[in-house]
């Protein structure tokens, strides 16, 4: 079976029942969650409520074990595939905590993830055009290119550079993992244009705990997230509730 | 290939094996009538000949090294080796004129291309002497001379009588001295006062023959003021039985002259690699190694500085990669003789499937040697659980007003470097194989380009086949 290259129907992302279970630690207790191409979905929640591992899980991480429901990208099931298979099936995860590879310039680094994840063979001069746009875009020095990957970088300088990658890796699902938290007020807006440029014809999932940033990217939908489930799943205005009231008043 | 070449490492590029059409082979084994003939075959001097002479019975009598890897040391059959074998009758000017089996060699490991895109000149050794020499025009009308050392010594006896040896006198290890032995060709380098190289030169050894013994010797002299980076590089057949280089190599940096020396080996996992490496650098000279090991089984090789001069400085950037079966001994040393004088080593190795990287270094300070600094960062990547890696750093302080620092450390690939990357579509060998580039990359970039390139490429092949 071949992951790459047809979009079967515009269901991008399918997740029914979802059990996901680390070191005998049941974290995801039974998600369900359909993400279509174009929409935008928010996941609010508390501190390890188990955003990130739902994101981790979506991307192939293998520490953690699905202990029963089905993940299905573009109509298939992702069971068999590997990390960098999803990647060059057009998945894509904004880390929360980028981690840093020392020794390795961000402008080889770029070309290299361009090579790997794209369909179409993007030639050298293309790809500079490409980056010299979405770098002006995030208003990002050319100097980053002749750094190491994330080393050094200040935490909202890493969340720029995931948002670079992601403009230039054009995924069919975007999980964006608390890609707002550390950026300054202006970062958070070229950031927002980024994302909602790419979600034209891109499934979205952010997750967030803050509605500055749904102020920006509006979200087809919300979910609340506690203890691995949602709990409540709404439009736009759930967020807002969310952030008036906190999270006390959806627990049973 | 013939079927004696066996494939023990794999991957190994260059682990073809030319016919050997020996025009000169002696028998194996080591004697003083071994090393007179040598001496004699090659017209020498007869003070040449007494070193040599005196050489071999320090060799003789110098017992082994008793640290590094005692075992493998010990395994070395130096009966079994041919000490001296000539393949082609002279050192050709002419690329054209090399013979035809030897040339097919160079031309695979790319030289001549190398040649035309980017050097100032090249010496490519096959066996014990070279083949083929060549130098830009305008190097030489500036009066560079750049010889293979057997040459040097017919057209320059009074210069290389006058350095040779004095870096590191044949009695300085058991290696040097049969190195001194027995040496045949290397590199004879003088540049003179205030000339600039601007182009690196380059030389390359290639060991073909089965069992064989290279020795070469290598000597540069760079007057006031003048500059030169020398580049080697070291490939051999990948046979079943064992090969051994010693190589001696003497750096004399006058006033502010600088010499850069960069190497990076690839010998075939069957070769021992013995090697003396050593530059003076006088006032306010320059002298820095840029030392790359990947092959061979067992290397010995601690690039050293003497800083002599007032205001010299020392530079040691070296890595080591150890895969299966490999030890690489290698490291750094450094001896601050003169006042405010500056030193700076960087150290790194990885080792892999039971891989060995060893970093022995030793800094002296003297104690007439005020206003020294030194900095010595050593930084060790294992790949997994069976490899191992060691630090032996040694410091002699004869002073307080030094200003040393040292740092260590031992890393492993990290799960989350490897799960970004592969969020990123670098298949897992492929986001080990970015990883180490990039760990190597403080050595990386000071080679030129080219070889940066070829070094970059080896190491991702090396980590195919690391994922079990
Ligand atoms: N690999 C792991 N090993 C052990 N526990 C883990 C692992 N991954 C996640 N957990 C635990 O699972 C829970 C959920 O973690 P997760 O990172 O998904 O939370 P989160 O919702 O993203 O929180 P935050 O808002 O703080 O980012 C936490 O209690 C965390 O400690
Ligand atoms: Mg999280």
């Amino acid at each position: 079976m071949d992951l790459t290259g047809e979009t079967l129907s515009e269901l991008v992302l399918d997740i029914r029942g979802l059990h996901v279970s680390v070191d005998g630690n049941e974290i995801i207790k039974g998600i369900d969650l359909e993400i279509k191409s174009g929409e935008i979905h928010a996941i609010m929640g508390r501190n390890g409520a188990g955003k990130s591992t739902l994101a981790h899980v979506l991307m192939g991480h293998p520490a953690y074990e699905i202990t029963s429901g089905e993940i299905s990208y573009l109509g298939k099931s992702l069971d068999e595939y590997d990390v960098f298979e999803r990647a060059r099936a057009g998945m894509f995860l904004s880390f929360q905590y980028p981690p840093s590879i020392p020794g390795v310039q961000v402008g080889n680094f770029l070309k290299k993830s361009v090579n790997n994840v794209r369909e179409e063979n993007v030639k050298a001069r293309e790809f500079r055009k490409e980056l010299n746009s979405a770098m002006e875009k995030l208003e990002m020095d050319r100097s980053f290119l002749s750094r190491y990957v994330n080393d050094g970088f200040s935490g909202g300088e890493k969340k720029r550079l995931e948002m670079l990658q992601m403009m230039l890796l054009k995924p069919s699902l975007a999980l964006l993992d608390e890609t707002d938290s550390g950026l300054d007020i202006d970062a958070l807006r070229l950031v927002a244009k980024g994302i909602n440029e790419t979600a034209e014809n891109t499934g979205v999932l952010v997750i967030t705990h803050y509605q500055r940033l749904l102020d920006l990217v509006k979200p087809d939908y919300v979910h609340a997230m506690i203890d691995g489930k949602f709990v409540k799943s709404g439009g736009p205005e759930l967020a807002l509730e969310l952030e008036d009231k906190g999270y006390d008043w959806l627990e049973a | 290939m013939s079927d004696e070449a066996i494939n023990a490492v794999g991957e190994y590029k260059y682990g073809f094996h030319d016919p050997e059409n020996a025009t000169i082979r002696f028998d194996k084994g080591l004697s003083e009538q071994v090393v007179r003939d040598i001496s004699e075959l090659k017209g020498e001097p007869e003070w040449m000949t007494e070193i040599r002479v005196k050489a071999y019975h320090h060799f003789e009598e110098r017992p082994m090294p008793d640290w590094g890897n005692c075992n493998m040391l010990e395994s070395i059959k130096f009966d079994d080796v041919t000490y001296f074998l000539r393949s082609s009758e002279q050192t050709e000017k002419n690329w054209e004129d090399v013979p035809d089996d030897i040339k097919n060699t160079f031309d695979r490991l790319g030289i001549p291309e190398a040649e035309q895109k980017w050097l100032g000149g090249v010496t490519a050794q096959y066996e014990s002497e070279a083949v083929y020499h060549s130098i830009r025009e305008d190097l030489e009308e500036q009066g560079v001379i750049f010889l293979d050392m057997d040459s040097g010594l017919k057209e320059y006896p009074d210069l290389v009588k006058q350095y040779f040896g004095t870096v590191i006198p044949y009695a300085d290890n058991k290696f040097s001295a049969l190195n001194t032995a027995v040496w045949s060709g290397g590199s004879f380098i003088y540049v003179p006062k205030g000339v600039h190289v601007e182009m690196p030169v380059q030389a390359y050894f290639r060991i073909n023959a089965k069992n064989m013994g290279q020795f070469e010797r290598t000597l540069i002299i760079a007057d006031e003021g003048s500059s030169i980076h020398y580049v080697e590089g070291c490939t051999a057949p990948t046979y079943s039985t064992d090969s051994l280089h010693s190589a001696v190599v003497e750096l004399i940096a006058m006033e502010g002259a600088k010499i850069r020396y960069s190497t990076v080996q690839n010998w075939s996992a069957n070769v021992y690699n013995l090697v003396t490496k050593r530059g003076i650098a006088h006032k306010n000279a320059v002298v820095e190694w840029v030392d790359g090991n990947i092959g061979s089984k067992l290397t010995m090789k601690y690039p050293a500085v003497i800083l002599k001069g007032e205001g010299a400085h020392a530079e040691i950037i070296s890595v080591a990669y150890a895969g299966e079966g490999q030890h690489q001994d290698a490291g750094a040393k450094v001896h601050h003789l003169a006042p405010n004088t500056t030193s700076n080593i960087l150290s790194k190795s990885i080792s892999k499937n039971g891989g060995r990287s060893s970093y022995r270094g030793l800094l002296k300070v003297n104690p007439k040697a005020h206003g020294c600094r030194s900095k010595v960062v050593c930084d060790a990547l294992m790949l997994d659980a069976d490899s191992r890696s060691d630090t032996y750093p040694t410091m002699e302080v004869g002073n307080s007003s030094a200003d040393l620092e040292h740092e260590a450390s031992v890393s492993k690939i990290s799960g989350d470097q490897l799960f970004y990357l592969m969020s990123r579509g670098f298949s897992e060998e492929e986001a080990m194989g970015l990883i180490v580039n990039g760990f190597f990359e403080p050595f990386t970039r000071e080679l030129p380009m080219e070889y940066a390139v070829e070094l970059n490429k080896l190491l991702e092949l090396e980590m195919e086949g690391a994922i079990g």
